[in-house]
This record gives structure tokens, C-alpha cells and sequence, in this order.
């Protein structure tokens, strides 16, 4: 249901009533359309899923977000687990 | 590739591993929504990495999947109709109704042809004005946008020869079903990403809070599901029931509105059956009655439909992660008990191919190639 | 019922009382055909079933039996490799080289399998009424080239005509003959425990060069053919010490997954690739993330899969390497005793995957 790729946006253009793009993914280029992206540009990131950005990527979220799993073991910041809320989960949960 | 190729880093995929061990105090069933997540978990060997008490089970995301055994009657019978010009993604192509599929369909005669796009059908249309073309629009709400242009823009053309067969399904009554079964294993989700870049994830926080528990929205490269499978480990490690977002450099909790709004449009909720698990009430979309030319299912007059619903399929509980399908009898002796697909990869790379030669696989137990993965070999 | 894991499990079922499976949803595919459909030709399962089911029984002997890409055997002290190869693809113009260029490289390629010296080839045309002329002559003077690059001779041929609609533009067969001059003794079932598996360079580039023309699935990019011919680069291998190695195969229809997966059938071993040493050009991987294809099953023109003695294998990648066809080649996995028959790929991310054979044809999916 969900194979969709991240690809940049190399140009725009309009055809018949859509607006179109050109993406480039690895080191192909296809046909895109935008009508669901309306605020990409070109250089910016799209997830393309069958021939339509559904989303653009966020370059700063990418970047802040990676930057926090690559600190993971610095971090040290994990909650530890409060008993009273395992045994009640434990007792909805486990098992059928 | 950028925003794939740093998501298959195997020293911060290690790194996740480690945290997932550390943290990890007991067993526990977690289910990855979309057949995509699945697909990548076995592409990339995910499975194989985790610690052993965090089981993943692969769910009902796959609209090749549980696409109702009628409806691929209906597709087949449009299909051999000399008048139609059948266009389908490739996914379906392989999928058996009663009697053949669309490859045996195409081998009698029929034009069947594998589209990328469903805009791909205009083109056909136009080019073929003496034929109907005909769009099997299946998907979840990731590809409903895609199929609404579709027919918005035959809409607004005037175009006369295009019609869809409809067949969209809807995650969140999907989970509701899973999680309302009495024999329900499931303790966590990751969340189907792509569905929600286009729906959001508001969604899911009412299901979240009625049935406790974790749903943490997830992509679909390797440190996307590992990092999923981390947070959602760690909500259930300490009692939390929360909607997460993983997958936040793509999407947000409103999703995409301008999808959102083509889809109102074109499509109206509706009542979907699927296939090994019966009708779920609102949890597929059919086209709006001002669409009605573009239904397929109201162009084509298809009444000689006879299906044929075998009665010892237990698909249903495959699908809601209670079965695996090494307990499907007719795969007994095929399916890796360790390393169960689900009903779900259909795929045309020959990955249903796997669900035969699982069979194989039964000696190569767990330890075996976990050992593979994390020590010797090439 | 018994149980695992604490969860009923229904009872086996025979297998041999369910013939034909109809389903629910695990969407079985067919294997029961009473037609023959495209996954046929494909070169996995379905191909495998129809030589095993009605091909086998009906011609089996020593030298069909082996079921290499060629027939080895001697005639009065000669050991000669034989073969044939049909060429059906569409469209037969694609970027790098056409129907023409593919029937000279397959069919040369396919003796030098062997370890042969390719000689002679025969071609026959089956051509479809209302076929250009000039596309004719455009294909023959690309196997004129290919021919001359190999160095072989087309020494007979046949042509026919069909009517329109009846085939496709063109369809033709090569059949090609060779002579093995060195002390070789390469076949699908000479892989051992400890032997290294090579590829020659980059995977994929032929099916999607073919694929980047098939109608609704274009896309732009400088994506070309591998087909050339490796009678060269056998022989510059085979200087290395012929008796090293024990396979050869060039990976098309199925691509290196099947291809495997075959030798590892036909030797009963197991092997173990590792993702991160396989060379794939960043326009095949896009091109394939996008169609959601898998470039290990996609086919290829001008490679090779070596299967090569360990102490040697080194030596080999640097003969093979030095060969202008050769410049990507790297050592790719090993073969072991365990999980005979079974391919298994150490992912980039560490994880583990089984490399089954292809079933029918490969599919763009969306899922």
C-alpha cells in the first residue's frame, strides 16, 4: 500500500490542468505530479508514490531527528519503567 | 540515494538493537500495519536483528491481500471483455478469483495491461477511444488520492471511456477489528507511514486511548522500523499508551489537506468487505453517486459471477496477527514457523514465491541465522 | 492439535490430497496451468516447472540432464560446447543494443560458459508481415558488429514470415557451437564449501534498460544494456589456472538471485552473499526503488557469476578486474555445506534474508 520514494525536484510545469514535476531518484528522472504538494519547489524533496508527491520531505526535521538517534547512547534519558504501570499493562495485555 | 541511504546505516541500526536489549524486560507482540513495512522487514533481514522477545507480526496491510474474492471476479470478468482495455499496478496481476488471473486472462486474449500511475489511464483512453478503460483501484488511503485525480480529471476532460473498479480499504476500522478480537496477541503497532502522510495520525489517538495502546506512526527504510519498534517498546516498557511520530520528517498529525480534500470530493466513506474477515463497517471508500459514470461496477452489468469461497481458510486470523501461516493447513509443511510472512506479500518479485520455499526453511532455525547476521559469514 | 508458542495450531494437511489450492487470503499464484502465460518465459519457477514437467521427460539424456546453459560433450576427441538461445524482446531497439546484438551476446556468452572458444553461429528470423525493411538491415548490421567483436562467423542461416499480428516485429534464434581448448571442467553442480562467488560488475542494467521503454513505465535517465560478449574475459580468467574454476554463469533471465540459486541447487550447497559488496549503478538502484523491483532479480547481458576455488579467487578478480567488462567485479559471498540449496544474503543493515528463486515475471508494485 505504501511504496513511495523520496526524490528531488528538478523542474516544474504545468499540463493540461496539473501542475507536474520532474524528480529525480537515484539517477533516473520521471514524471511526477505536484497537485498534492502545492508548496514544493524545485530543489526540495518529495515522497512519490505511484507518480504523485504526497508529502515533502523536511530537510530540518530530517537533519534534528538524526542527529538524536545518532546521540542515542548519549543521551541517557530513558524512562525507567514504573512498576504499577507494567503490572497493569502486563495484566490487560500478555497474551490472549 | 538521499533519505534512503542513511536509513540503512548498520552501525546506527546496531546501535538501536543494543537500546532495544537494554531496555527489554519481557516479551512482547508488536504489529507493523503496512505491507510495505513488512516487505522491507524481510528485504533487509529486521526481523533477524531484533531481540528475541520482541516479536513483530505482520498485519492487514496489504490491499492486494484482502481484496474480497468477488471483487477479483468482477475484476477477471471485465476483463475478458473484448471491449476493455484493463489496467491494473502490478500487484494484482498474479492474484487467483475462482478460476484464473489477469496473466492467464491476458494468455486467453484479454488486454490487461500493468500501469505505474493511475494517470496512466487517460493516456490510454485517449489514445483508444473505440474501448472502455478500466482501472482496478485498489489501495489504502496512501493511493486514494491518486486514484480521486484519476477520475477528477476524466471528469473535468469529459472523458467517456475511463471507469474505475473500486476497491479501497481504510486502516484505522481495520485496527479496530483487529484489536476487538478476543484472541488479539497484539500489544503495539507501528503505524502505516505512508497512509498517514496523506490522512495524518489524529486518527489513531482515540484508538490508542480506548484499547492502551502504544501506535507510533513509522516509515519504511530499516532505522525507520527499528526506531519504531524502539519507541514502541519503551511506551510498553512503562506503562504508556501514546500516539508517536517516527516518521516526522514527513509527516505531521494533519497530514496532506490538499489530498485530503480531492478524495472528499471524489469518494464517500462506505462499508468494505475484506477478504477472510468479513464486512468492517465504514472502512473503504466508494466513488460519489456524481461520479457514477466513473464506476465501473455501474458501467459493467456483471451478474455471471460465480465465486467460489473455500471454507476452510483461516486468512482472516493470519491477517489479524493470531495465526501465522504456518497454521494455514494447506502450509503446514511450507511456511517458516520462525519467519511468518502473513498474508501479505503477494508481490511480483516472487516474494509469494517464499511462502513455498518457507517450507525449506524449517530446518534454519532462528538462532542459526541470527548468528548468520550478526557474526560469520561473507 | 498441538501447540507452539501457546497458540493452537491447526493439524498438517497431506499436501498431496490438495491439488489444486484455492484460497482465501494468501493469494496463492496458479501453478496449475492449463495455458501457457508470460511468467513461463520468465526463467524462474514457472520455466523451471515446464523444462521439469514436459520438456525433461519427453528428451531426457546425460548431456540435457545437467541442464547447464550449454551441451558439453566430444566428438572424436574434441570437446565441443553447443547451444540455442531464442530472442523475443520488446521493443527491439532499447538503449545499448537491440534484438540483433542480444541474439550474437547470448548465444556467445552461453558457450563461453563453458569455458569454450564461441566459433559458429547459426540465426534463424521469424519476421512479422509489415516490418520495416530498413529495421531489418538495422539489426543485421548490429549483429555484423557483434559477431566481429566476438569473433565469430554466422555461418547459416533461415527465414520466415508470419502475419502481421502473428509476431511480435521479429523473433530470432541462435544457435552457436565452440571448442573447449582448456582443461576445464565447469558445471552448475562443481560448486564447493570455501569457494568464493564473483560477479564481473554491475547488476541490473539490461532488464532495466528494458524496462525504462516498456509502455506506462518510462523514465528518463542514461540507463544502457550490459550486452557485450565475455568470450574475452573467460579467457583472460581461464589464464589464472583453468582447474580453479568450477562455475560459470551468466545471470539473465532471473538475474543473480536465480541464477544462484540454481548452482546452489545443482551442487547441494548453500551460499551466503553479503548486500554490501554487490555493485549496483545508482541509476539502476533509483530506477528499481521507484518501480519497487529488486536488482537482484532483474536480468543482465554482459556479466558473469563466478564460482571460483578459494586460494585462487583473488587472482581471478584481479584477471577479471583488469578486463575492460570486468572493471566493477568483486567477490560477493561464499559458498558453505550448510542450508543446502539455499541462498542467503547478509543485508546492509545486518540483518538476514533468504534469496529465493524467481517465480514468474518480475512486477512493478505499489505495496
Amino acid at each position: 500500500m505504501c511504496l513511495a520514494i523520496p526524490g528531488k525536484v528538478l523542474s516544474e510545469y504545468v499540463q493540461g490542468s496539473m501542475r507536474m514535476a520532474k524528480v529525480k531518484f537515484g539517477g533516473i528522472v520521471r514524471e511526477v505530479c505536484l497537485e498534492y504538494v502545492p508548496e514544493a519547489q524545485v530543489g526540495d524533496f518529495v515522497l512519490v508514490h505511484v507518480g504523485f508527491a504526497i508529502s515533502r520531505v523536511d530537510p530540518e526535521e530530517a537533519e534534528r531527528t538524526y542527529q538524536l538517534l545518532q546521540e542515542m547512547d548519549q543521551l541517557g534519558e530513558l524512562d525507567e519503567p514504573e512498576f504499577g504501570e507494567i503490572a497493569t499493562h502486563a495484566a490487560k495485555g500478555g497474551g490472549s | 540515494m538521499k533519505y534512503i541511504d542513511e536509513y540503512r546505516d548498520p552501525v546506527l541500526a546496531q546501535k538501536i538493537v543494543e537500546e532495544l536489549h537494554r531496555i527489554q524486560t519481557r516479551p512482547w507482540v508488536i504489529m507493523e500495519v503496512c505491507g510495505g513495512q513488512t516487505h522491507s522487514i524481510v528485504k533487509h533481514g529486521i526481523d533477524y536483528l531484533l531481540p528475541k522477545g520482541v516479536e513483530l507480526v505482520h498485519g492487514p496491510g496489504c490491499p492486494v491481500c484482502v481484496t474480497p474474492l468477488d471483487m477479483i471476479d468482477k475484476a477477471h470478468a471485465i476483463a475478458r471483455r473484448p471491449e476493455v482495455i484493463f489496467c491494473s499496478f502490478g500487484d494484482m496481476l498474479r492474484v487467483p478469483g475462482s478460476q484464473d488471473d489477469l496473466f492467464t486472462i491476458r494468455s486467453q486474449g484479454g488486454d490487461v495491461r500493468v500501469v505505474y500511475s493511475p494517470l496512466d489511464c487517460l493516456k490510454i483512453a485517449r489514445d483508444h477511444p473505440d474501448k472502455q478503460v478500466v482501472f482496478f483501484a485498489i489501495g489504502f488511503e496512501t493511493t486514494t488520492p491518486a486514484n480521486a485525480m484519476l477520475v477528477w480529471q476524466a471528469h473535468e476532460a469529459g472523458l467517456k471511456n475511463v471507469s474505475i473498479l473500486t476497491s479501497h480499504v481504510l486502516v484505522p476500522p481495520a485496527l479496530e477489528a483487529i484489536l476487538q478480537s478476543p484472541h488479539n496477541r497484539v500489544q503495539g503497532f507501528l503505524g502505516p507511514g505512508h497512509v498517514c502522510a496523506v490522512m495524518g495520525y489524529s486518527q489513531y489517538e482515540p484508538i490508542s486511548a480506548r484499547y492502551r495502546v502504544p501506535i507510533v506512526i513509522s516509515g519504511f527504510e530499516p532505522i525507520d522500523i527499528l526506531q519504531g519498534t524502539l519507541m514502541v517498546v519503551r511506551q510498553l516498557e512503562s506503562g504508556r499508551a501514546e500516539v508517536e511520530n517516527q516518521y516526522s520528517r514527513v509527516l505531521n498529525r494533519e497530514g496532506n489537506r490538499p489530498a485530503q480534500d480531492v478524495v472528499a470530493n471524489v469518494f464517500e466513506v462506505s462499508d468494505r468487505t475484506w477478504r477472510g474477515v468479513g464486512t468492517i463497517p465504514g472502512s473503504g471508500y466508494r466513488l460519489r453517486s456524481e461520479f457514477a459514470a466513473y464506476d465501473a461496477e455501474r458501467v459493467f452489468d456483471i451478474h455471471d459471477i460465480n465465486t467460489l469461497e473455500p471454507s476452510n481458510c483461516i486468512s482472516g486470523e493470519i491477517l489479524r496477527g493470531i495465526k501465522k501461516p504456518h497454521d494455514c493447513p494447506a502450509f503446514a509443511t511450507e511456511c517458516n514457523p520462525q519467519h511468518p510472512l502473513g498474508a501479505t506479500m503477494v508481490s511480483a518479485e516472487g516474494a509469494c514465491a517464499a511462502y513455498y520455499t518457507y517450507g525449506r526453511h524449517l530446518s534454519m532455525d532462528r538462532e542459526r541465522l541470527v548468528t548468520i547476521s550478526t557474526g560469520g559469514g561473507a | 492439535m498441538n501447540s507452539r508458542d501457546g497458540i493452537a495450531v491447526a493439524e498438517s494437511v497431506d499436501m498431496s490430497e490438495k491439488k489444486q489450492l484455492e484460497f482465501g487470503a494468501c493469494p496463492l499464484p496458479i501453478f496449475d496451468h492449463k495455458h501457457i502465460v508470460l511468467g513461463h518465459g520468465s526463467g524462474g519457477k514457472l520455466t523451471a516447472e515446464l523444462i521439469e514437467k514436459i520438456f525433461l521427460p519427453a528428451f531426457t539424456n546425460p548431456a540435457l540432464d545437467k541442464l547447464d546453459d550449454q551441451a558439453v560433450f566430444e566428438v572424436q576427441e574434441s570437446r565441443l560446447a553447443f547451444t540455442t538461445d531464442s530472442f523475443v524482446v520488446t521493443p527491439i531497439f532499447f538503449p545499448g543494443g537491440d534484438i540483433g546484438s542480444l541474439a550474437v551476446n547470448g548465444t556467445v556468452n552461453d558457450l563461453a560458459m563453458s569455458g569454450a572458444r564461441p566459433l559458429y553461429l547459426a540465426a534463424a528470423f521469424i519476421l512479422e508481415e509489415g516490418l520495416p525493411t530498413a529495421q531489418l538491415q538495422r539489426v543485421v548490421q548490429s549483429m555484423r558488429a557483434a559477431a566481429a567483436a566476438a569473433g565469430v562467423q554466422l555461418v547459416t542461416g533461415d527465414t520466415k514470415v508470419v502475419n502481421r499480428g502473428k509476431g511480435d516485429k521479429m523473433f530470432i534464434t541462435t544457435t552457436g557451437i565452440g571448442v573447449i581448448e582448456h582443461a576445464v571442467n565447469i558445471s552448475a553442480d562443481r560448486a564447493r564449501p570455501g569457494d568464493k562467488v564473483i560477479v564481473s560488475g554491475y547488476i541490473g542494467d539490461h532488464g532495466m534498460a528494458i524496462m525504462s521503454c516498456r509502455e506506462n513505465l518510462e523514465f528518463e535517465g542514461t540507463i544502457e544494456s550490459d550486452c557485450a560478449p565475455l568470450n574475452g574475459l573467460v579467457y583472460a580468467m581461464l589464464e589464472a589456472g583453468p582447474e580453479h574454476i568450477h562455475c560459470l554463469r551468466d545471470p539473465t533471465r532471473g538475474g543473480v538471485a536465480t541464477t544462484l540459486n540454481e548452482i546452489a541447487a545443482r551442487s547441494r550447497v548453500g551460499m551466503r552473499l553479503t548486500e554490501s559488496s554487490i555493485p549496483i549503478r545508482e541509476s539502476v538502484q533509483g530506477a528499481c526503488a521507484v518501480l519497487g523491483l529488486d536488482p537482484l532479480y532483474v536480468a543482465n547481458e554482459g556479466k558473469l557469476l563466478a564460482v571460483v576455488e578459494a586460494k585462487a579467487a583473488d587472482a581471478v578478480l584481479s584477471r577479471i578486474r583488469q578486463h575492460p567488462l570486468g572493471a566493477q567485479a568483486d567477490i560477493i559471498g561464499e559458498v558453505v555445506a550448510e542450508h543446502p540449496g539455499m541462498v542467503l544474503l547478509k543485508t546492509g543493515i545486518g540483518g538476514t534474508r533468504v534469496l529465493d528463486v524467481m517465480f514468474g515475471e518480475q512486477l512493478p508494485r505499489i505495496c
